[in-house]
């Protein structure tokens, strides 16, 4: 089983923390500094396992990591997983947020959170393994997104309108934080008036 | 186009976020944080209605400021009332705050499970997942309570979409997990084991997480799942990876899924039916011929799925632990995995070798490769890996190469990492115990350990060296000499002086005679240390002063001198300062021989397991005794030892040194005061046993009874022997009645003086037996022999043996030695002859469950018919010939004879000579006398 799944950077800031068992607030902020401390004095080119640390449950447990430019990730898992099937997932995790995200980098696992937990939650479920396809975690991931989309409603609509005539010109959107910006202030237009 | 357009961020999060990273201080992120949830504490709670959108982004700075750190204590109705919307992205907003942030004993559990519920019957495939994971993150009891029975029929149903049926299957192993007893079996069990075969590997993925885990709770009611697992698994194998489309992962097909069904595997012992064995063999061969295959790609990620099949393929074969050749196929891969260049590989090699170590088709296979381990050891750069490396070396070690491995352990000890040297000092100090051939290898070891590893020398492992020298007099002259040199290292550490004080002051006679180690120079070599030593090592040397002054007259005057010192008698530590008054006191005012018998050698400890495997044991997992409890009660024992004006007569000091009730771990026998003050019985209770975690040990737990078993079946013959002193035995008995001779025969050509027995019955033996005998000779002769009566009575039935306890003078010293006498129930049998008839009415007669005692136990000595007759009958029962249906069994009948009554026992015996076992039934009109024959006897055959 997966005991929890954590995330963070280079200086040992949390990016995603989530724990299949439960803990107190206090006691997962101090796993998580724990586990940053155990993982970030290795050495790169050292093995991806460790034993886990004393809150997590020490040599029950192992900490499973790989590090990707600046940020560490860290499955605690016990010891009915395979360690190089874990490692695999890690790559599936990472290789899914890229696609899902184009090129994923730390700000965006920042800035869309609830995104990151709902592609997490597409592969593991309650600490166990739900789906390693990486093309169907994706298409589970898209049918969400139109929802998302049909949902924005008659006031979503010229946003909508807004993105499918960005498409239609630019098949291939850049990475613009400023197209929110106009979905947001469409709903105020009204109290123009 | 990717799935999730960056475009669609929030810009209100964004720019929280972006002043949250642009804090410069701590102070000013908590500021920002403040003010941030002081705003969305106001939007809730505002008047105007909140529109999904803006829920969903304060939800979102919630979540945001928690992985911070941050408490969040409220947002949890708000949160709840997004289930209910029929809005996904409001819905799912709320699902995730809430499997994030509300813990499972809120009260609010009982809303969400009511919008769970709403969600779980809509019949709308995402809904319902999203329902589904929030009850799997959750996993409440009152959860399971609401839904234990729900889930499954979602599971099984014909119409339910894979997706939710994967959702369903791992949400039912989160309940199962959490509240087994509300997780009915029921007709739904059988369907879930066809999961395995389901067309969806995604379903199948998500189902073998839960029917593993059945398993292993109830294997034999998912038994069916063991064929359709090889199957599931030989079709993955075998096919090409085309077929398998996108569980391909880097050209290996469905590497997670073989993974689980190879787990599965493990939950069971080798398939009976020959043709599913036969296919997951051919499994096994396909995937251990793979690993030797070319690589498909270049890419880290090919190897790694592949090597993840073939070690849990390796496990499997491991588990099975019964078809040779695949083992040292499987071990000849491991092997070579231990030399290969990526760090991980070598990692699970050595792991898997650990458990491959342990079965006795691979572990000569497994030997081989020491010298790869040792370097491994060595020179490899990760720590996790040495640790695993000193893990195999310690499961690989036997007999054999025990010495070399003891030496390389120890020689990495100098550099080893900080966090795993206490273990591995523990791991050596085992190896070198449990591989000990001759005594003196162990007592350099554990000496070297100290010297090299001090501070991670634990109490129990210099106890225990200890203990050791003190049970094995061939060893104690080389132990006392090699302290001696060890001691005259400029910088020792205060473990090695504690060993030092404690040996010398016991057998530095046995080096006094050279001059470079004589009294004077063995007294000065541990003053030396004395100054920089803590409280308890110098109360420990202050004893060990006194020893001297027993053992070397002339060193009397020097020590005296010292504790005289202000700082010794003067001392502002209590605990020093008495043992300074009272020692003083001590050597000037008893006699010789008191003081030889108030300071005597230390009498055996008793054999246990040792305490230093319990600590490793303790090390590895829960549920151990503490160690502080003996903390406590040495701190308890100091106080009461402490303070107060004492008499100066030694009557008055042995007597509160009795008195002390605590299991005091001063290492010094005060428990040879008892004989002064108290009778040896209440003297037993002081003695110091530096193991025991619990508190005093019983007399009878210090006692040797090698020879106590071999006298079950017989009468006479050598109960005892060493260098000094050879203990014969002639014994004959009569109903209840019995008579013993003992035979005390001087093995040297010196004259034992003072030589005493006493005869004991421990604890409520005394109420049983009743044994009398007159006082010997306190003097033997060299060469000479002396004789000793006992007259036994049994008064009822008993279990415990009595004691005999010698103590005599060989030259100086005082030997003491306590062994259990053969006085066994059966030796009270009066043997009856019966039919076979009659035999089988008294067996059925006694078939209440405990008058019956059974062992089946493994032949110790040959299972020759004349050789086990002559030992049934030497037990004292009859042996009926013709009872048993079997003629290859044994059977026999007798009374044992008490003063207060007469219990009848039947036995019998079925050897099986094929397994070279035994099963031993005794039926007896009394429980107590049936265990007691069986546990006598399971050691006899």
């Amino acid at each position: 089983m997966i005991k929890a799944i954590l995330i963070f950077n280079n200086h040992g800031k949390p990016r995603l923390s989530k724990f299949y068992e439960h803990y107190t607030e206090d006691t997962e902020q101090q796993i998580i500094r724990e586990t940053f401390h155990l993982v970030s004095k290795r050495d790169e080119n050292v093995c991806n396992f460790l034993e886990g640390g004393m809150l997590i449950g020490g040599s029950d447990y192992k900490l499973i990591y790989r590090h990707y430019a600046t940020l560490y990730f860290v499955f605690c898992v016990d010891s009915s997983e395979s360690e190089l099937g874990i490692l695999d997932l890690i790559q599936v995790f990472v290789e899914t947020l890229d696609k899902c995200f184009e090129n994923v980098c730390e700000l965006d696992l920042i800035f869309h959170v609830d995104k990151v937990h709902n592609i997490l939650a597409e592969m593991v479920m309650g600490g166990m393994v739900l789906e390693t396809n990486m093309n169907e975690i994706i298409m589970q991931v898209d049918a969400q997104n139109k929802m998302e989309k049909s949902e924005a409603g008659i006031a979503g609509a010229p946003a909508r309108a807004v993105s499918a005539v960005k498409n239609m010109n630019l098949p291939e959107m850049p990475r613009n934080i400023n197209i929110g910006d106009i979905s947001i202030k469409v709903p105020n237009l009204p109290s123009f008036k | 186009m990717p799935a999730v357009s960056k475009g669609d961020g929030m810009r209100g999060l964004a720019v929280f976020i972006s002043d949250i990273r642009n804090c410069k201080s701590k102070e000013a992120e908590i500021k920002r944080i403040n003010k941030e949830l002081a705003n969305i504490r106001s939007k809730f709670k505002g008047d105007k209605a909140l529109d999904g959108y803006s829920k969903k982004k304060y939800v979102c700075k919630l979540l945001f400021i928690f992985l911070l750190g941050h408490d969040i204590d409220f947002g949890h109705m708000e949160a709840v009332n997004l289930l209910s919307s029929n809005k996904y992205t409001e819905k799912q907003i709320g699902y995730l705050f809430i499997s994030v942030l509300v813990n499972s004993n809120s009260e609010l559990i009982r809303l969400i499970n009511n919008a769970i519920k709403n969600d779980l019957s809509s019949r709308n495939p995402t809904f319902m997942c999203l329902a589904l994971h929030c009850i799997a993150n959750v996993g409440s009891r009152e959860m399971a309570e609401a839904f234990a029975s729900e889930i499954p029929r979602i599971l099984v149903a014909g119409d339910t979409m894979d997706s939710v049926k994967q959702s369903a299957a791992l949400c039912l192993l989160r309940l199962y997990k959490t509240s087994p007893d509300l997780v009915l079996m029921g007709e739904w069990t059988s369907r879930v084991v066809h999961l395995l075969n389901d067309q969806h590997m995604g379903v199948v993925t998500a189902a073998i997480s839960l029917i593993t885990c059945l398993s292993q709770k109830n294997p034999d009611e998912f038994k069916t799942c063991v064929s359709l697992a090889v199957s599931r698994l030989s079709r993955i194998v075998s096919s090409a990876s085309t077929d398998l489309q996108d569980y391909t992962y880097y050209f290996v097909p469905a590497p997670w899924l073989s993974c689980k069904l190879l787990r599965l595997l493990q939950c069971y012992p080798p398939p009976e039916d020959g043709a599913v064995k036969g296919r997951l063999v051919e499994c096994l061969e396909t995937i251990l011929n793979k690993a030797q295959e070319p690589p498909k790609s270049k890419k880290v990620q090919h190897s790694n799925a592949k090597n993840a099949i073939l070690f849990e393929a390796i496990s499997l074969i491991i588990h099975y632990d019964s078809e040779p050749n695949l083992l040292v196929r499987a071990c000849n891969q491991l092997g070579q995995f231990l030399q290969h260049r990526e760090t991980n590989l070598r990692y699970l090699a050595l792991e898997s070798m650990c458990t491959l170590a342990s079965s006795e088709f691979s572990h000569e296979a497994v030997k081989t490769h020491i010298e790869t381990v040792i370097n491994a050891l060595k020179t490899e750069r990760d720590v996790s890996v040495r640790q695993r490396a000193a893990d195999l070396l310690y499961a690989m070690c036997d007999r054999s190469n025990a010495k070399q491995i003891v030496a390389e352990m120890l020689s990495y000890l100098e550099t080893a990492d900080y966090s795993i040297r206490e273990e591995m000092v523990l791991k050596v100090a085992i190896l070198a115990e449990k591989y000990a051939i001759d005594y003196s290898w162990y007592v350099d070891t554990i000496l070297n350990l100290i010297r090299i590893a001090g501070d991670y020398v634990s109490e129990e492992v210099w106890y225990r060296v200890i203990q050791i020298v003190i049970n094995r007099d061939d060893v104690q002259g080389y132990a006392a000499k090699t302290v001696f040199e060890a001691l005259q290292a400029p910088a020792c550490h205060e473990n090695m002086v504690k060993v030092g004080g404690y040996i010398l002051g016991e057998f530095g006679n046995l080096i006094a005679g050279d001059p470079r180690s004589s009294p004077l120079v063995q007294f000065n070599l541990l003053h030396s240390k004395f100054h920089l030593c803590s409280v308890p090592t110098r109360a420990l040397l202050l004893s060990a002063y006194i020893k001297f002054i027993n053992l070397f007259p002339e060193t009397k005057a020097t020590i005296q001198e010292v504790l005289r010192c202000d700082s010794q008698i003067r001392n502002s530590d209590v605990e020093l300062q008495q043992r300074a008054v009272e020692y003083l006191k001590l050597s000037s005012i008893a006699s010789t021989d008191v003081l030889a018998t108030v300071l005597e050698e230390m009498p055996p400890f008793p054999e246990r397991e040792s305490s230093i495997l319990a600590k490793l044991k303790k090390k590895k997992g829960p549920g151990a005794v503490s160690v502080t409890e003996l903390e406590d009660s040495k701190r308890e024992g100091g106080e009461l030892n402490g303070g107060g004006d004492r008499g100066p007569d030694t009557a008055a000091m042995a007597a509160s040194n009795t008195s002390t009730p605590s299991p005091s771990a001063d290492l010094l026998g005060i428990r040879s005061a008892a004989p002064v003050g108290a009778a040896p019985s209440s003297a037993g209770s002081l003695l110091v046993d530096v193991f025991s975690e619990a508190g005093p040990t019983a007399p009878s737990a210090a006692v040797n009874d090698d020879g106590f078993l071999r006298f079950v079946c017989k009468n006479n013959g050598v109960l005892f022997e060493n260098q000094l002193l050879q203990i014969g035995i002639k014994s004959e008995y009569r109903q209840n009645l019995g008579r013993m001779y003992l035979f005390y025969g001087n093995k040297t050509s010196v004259q034992f003086a003072s030589f005493t027995t006493t005869v004991s019955c421990p604890g409520e033996l005394q109420s049983q037996l009743n044994v009398q005998t007159k006082p010997v000779e306190p003097l033997v002769e060299g060469g000479a022999q002396i004789q000793q009566v006992l007259n036994i009575e049994c008064l009822s039935d008993f279990s415990e043996a009595p004691l005999l306890n010698i103590k005599f003078r060989y030259g100086g010293a005082l030997q003491n030695l306590t062994l259990k006498l053969p006085v066994t129930i059966n030796k009270f049998f009066q043997p009856t002859e019966m039919s076979s008839h009659d035999f089988f009415q008294r067996w059925k007669q006694l078939s209440q469950p405990q008058q019956e005692a059974q062992k089946i136990f493994k032949a110790n000595h040959s299972m020759d018919t004349e050789v086990l007759k002559a030992k049934l009958l030497g037990l004292g029962t009859a042996l009926l010939d013709n009872v048993d249906p079997n003629p290859e069994n044994y059977v026999c009948a007798g009374v044992i004879q008490t003063k207060s009554q007469q219990v009848g026992c039947l036995l019998r015996l079925e050897p099986n000579a094929q397994a070279q076992m035994y099963r031993l039934t005794l039926r007896c009109s009394k429980d107590s006398v049936s265990r007691r024959l069986c546990e006598l006897l399971a050691q006899q055959f």
